[in-house]
């Protein structure tokens, strides 16, 4: 084995012995393959089309980041349904144990919704999330609406075996019935994660789906084999949307893309006062019975102001009493649906511009907006402050800041002359 | 108090970004028992230290003026790495001679309110620049070093840059200067995990700053240090700003009432008529109000 033969990673494999080719794929000198892997030597030519590959592809990633995340924000304040009871709908059919996707199906799948939850339940703090899973032909209600991410995921975790058929009807069925006790002031939402090519029905699954839309239940569908036409059906008919995934990283991406709160559709939901309480954190060391666990426990929860009784997180509904306890903050995580910033303008360094106003460094992070050789690199700006940012800074403000770095910074900054 | 998780690559090493108030109204006035020259001396002291205590240690220094943010400082520029203090110290200057320039009001009633908000959002921005750019990267901490009275329009703002840095696991430290508690910033430690202070004395400043905020996120689990007595989640209500520890939230725009009431004052929607619990399938002609969108 040509021991300076120069490693590069990946499809860039450059070896001068066909010999070692075969016997590095093949794994068969992993001892002579480990020690060379250490030394990646790359000569100058190399070196420089692989830092130019690796920049366009940060950049390509960057804008198509962008570009996804300009189609699904809106700018004007549409009315966003935030106080919502979802109901996610597991398929462990026989075709969710098939190994498409590595180790299978249904563990892939458990392992999204559980993350999935949990941005849930941080984007959303006031819903109600439930769990159904449809195996042998029978919908079954693994856990029933709730506020707490951790009792969820312990439940999905224990149960994750696969047979039989999926029946779609079933679980309308259920979730119809779930849904129809819930408040009127909620959304109700399904989300089903389909694996199987068909669904094994009782009785006519279009009356199902006609009640469904009299519930003013809205369906999504996310399929993980191939399109199906009665799941289209039932998202055109109910104001849902259907996917298919097409790897883990794609499905990933789609179960997320119900996470933040959709448009609110008017006659759905009644607008309504609801009531709420805002407990104390009750001081340390005091002892009391909680009611949640039903034990004794030391200081450190809260207390309920309707009726005094104990509960241990926020938010929750008083087992006692009945009153929904929740925090200011849970509240205020909710208030970026409600008060979008506005979408940052790109800014084209054009023959016209002033060089004098050319942005020099990122407003949010000081990062150099010039390339070596004073070329203006691409960078956005904010409409309302005329601030620059870079385009990283910029997906970081939309997505989970959600404050515009340079509006906040200036107290006149609406009225700013230029 | 929530616990940190570090992001271990190096164990002490830390990123502090120190977020100022400069607010001249405040330390102008009578809230503010300690003149803003002798606070900079115990400031200065103090990044030393940090500086001191790992080479590997990034400082940054991000004013928050009245009527504008800057940054002041940042320990990682390979300019001037002999005249520091004197740079920062000049910086601070124009940074507030600007922040003057920018005042378009006669008078202020009372200390008024610094920009928080645009600080904290200035300072997870960088931060999130640390994490991109450098592969090893050191565990950053803000620190508040306040005394201006919290402004209720910044709110909303606060609270965001609160989540996230929440969910970037970057614990906000506060450290109160003036004369009483900011709930802004007891929820903003509560929340993310770090140590909220008020000086009792503050003479001695610099002890405060170098036994309470010096340690790295790693030591911290091994230092009892002060915890909050009590910190206050309860909501005002959007009619009168009273506190109040029951209250009506509208469905629509989750603004708080005190009372019922026909119609939200936020978002215009009507009310319905008090719904029963068990709903129909079929909806009722009668219960169908319209709702403004």
């Amino acid at each position: 084995m040509n021991k300076d033969a120069n490693f590069l990673p990946e499809s860039t494999f450059k070896i001068s012995n066909e010999d070692s080719i075969c016997r590095c794929i093949a794994h068969e000198k992993p001892k002579a393959y480990s020690t060379t892997l250490g030394r990646v030597v790359l000569d100058k030519e190399e070196k420089c089309l692989t830092k130019r590959l690796n920049t366009k592809i940060v950049f390509i990633t960057q804008e198509m980041q962008r570009q996804r995340r300009l189609r699904t924000t809106t700018a004007a304040r549409i009315q966003k349904g935030l106080i919502r009871y979802l109901y996610i709908v597991i398929d462990l059919s026989r075709a969710a144990g098939e190994m498409d996707y590595k180790p299978s199906r249904m563990v892939v799948v458990a392992r999204q919704v559980e993350a999935f939850i949990r941005e849930f339940f941080d984007q959303n703090p006031l819903s109600q999330v439930g769990l159904v899973t449809l195996k042998d032909g029978v919908a079954n209600s693994l856990t029933s609406l709730g506020g707490s991410p951790e009792s969820h995921i312990k439940a999905l975790m224990g149960k994750l075996t696969s047979s039989g058929d999926a029946s779609l009807q079933n679980g309308l069925d259920l979730v119809q019935s779930l849904l129809n006790q819930v408040p009127s002031y909620g959304h109700r939402e399904v989300l089903i994660l389909y694996s199987a090519l068909s669904t094994c029905d009782p009785g006519e699954i279009i009356e199902t789906i006609q009640k469904c839309k009299a519930s003013k239940i809205r369906c999504s569908v996310i399929g993980l084999s191939a399109e199906l036409y009665i799941c289209k059906y039932l998202c055109q008919e109910t104001g849902g949307s259907y996917s298919v995934a097409l790897d883990e990283f794609h499905l990933k991406e789609l179960i997320f893309e119900h996470a933040p709160p959709p448009p609110a559709i008017a006659e759905f939901a009644v607008a309504n006062l609801i009531k709420m309480g805002f407990p104390q954190r009750a001081a340390e060391g005091v002892i009391s019975i909680c009611s949640c666990h039903k034990e004794a426990k030391v200081g450190g929860g809260y207390t309920c102001p309707r009726c005094k009784a104990r509960v241990c997180e926020l938010p929750t509904e008083c087992q006692i009493c009945g009153l929904t306890l929740v925090s200011s903050p849970h509240l205020a995580r909710s208030y970026h649906h409600l008060f979008p910033i506005t979408p940052f303008d790109d800014v084209t360094p054009s023959a016209t511009n002033n060089p004098n106003k050319l942005p020099k460094i990122c407003f949010g992070c000081q990062l150099s907006l010039l390339n070596p050789g004073n070329m203006p690199a691409p960078c956005v700006s904010c409409p309302k402050c005329e601030q620059f940012f870079c385009l990283d800074c910029d997906i970081y403000i939309h997505e989970s800041l959600h404050n515009c770095p340079g509006c906040e910074s200036f107290r006149h900054s609406k009225l700013v002359v230029a | 108090m929530t616990p940190v998780s570090s992001k271990l690559y190096a164990d002490d090493v830390s990123l502090l970004m120190v977020l100022i108030d400069t607010n001249p109204f405040f330390w102008n006035s009578a809230q503010s028992t300690l003149p803003f020259s002798k606070f900079l001396t115990h400031v200065l002291a103090f990044l030393n230290s940090i500086l001191l205590l790992n080479q590997m240690n990034q400082v940054v220094v991000i004013a928050a003026g009245y009527n504008s943010c800057g940054y002041i400082f940042d320990s990682s520029d390979p300019q001037n790495q002999n005249k520091r203090a004197e740079d920062l110290l000049h910086k601070l200057e124009e940074f507030v001679d600007n922040d003057q320039e920018l005042c378009r009001e006669e008078s202020v009633d009372g200390p008024g309110f610094s920009l928080l908000s645009g600080s904290l959002s200035m300072a997870l921005c960088y931060i999130q620049r640390v994490f991109r750019t450098v592969p090893l990267h050191p565990q950053p901490r803000i620190l508040c070093l306040h005394g201006s009275p919290d402004g209720p329009g910044q709110y909303v703002a606060i609270m965001n840059s609160i989540f996230s840095a929440q969910r970037s696991m970057v614990p906000i430290d506060s450290c109160v200067l003036g004369a009483q508690h900011s709930a802004f910033l007891q929820q903003a430690s509560y929340i993310t995990g770090g140590v909220y202070l008020k000086p009792q004395i503050f003479d001695g400043l610099f002890q405060y700053l170098s036994t309470v905020f010096a340690t790295d996120l790693h030591s911290r689990y091994f230092l009892q240090l002060p915890k909050p007595a009590g910190v206050d989640f309860r909501a005002s209500c959007f009619c009168h700003k009273n506190t109040i520890d029951m209250g009506y939230i509208c469905s629509v725009c989750l603004s708080i009432f005190c009372k019922h009431q026909k119609k939200c004052s936020t978002c215009g929607s009507v009310f319905g008529q008090a719904q029963t619990q068990n709903s129909s399938t079929t909806p009722d002609r009668k219960m169908k109000m319209p709702v403004d969108g």
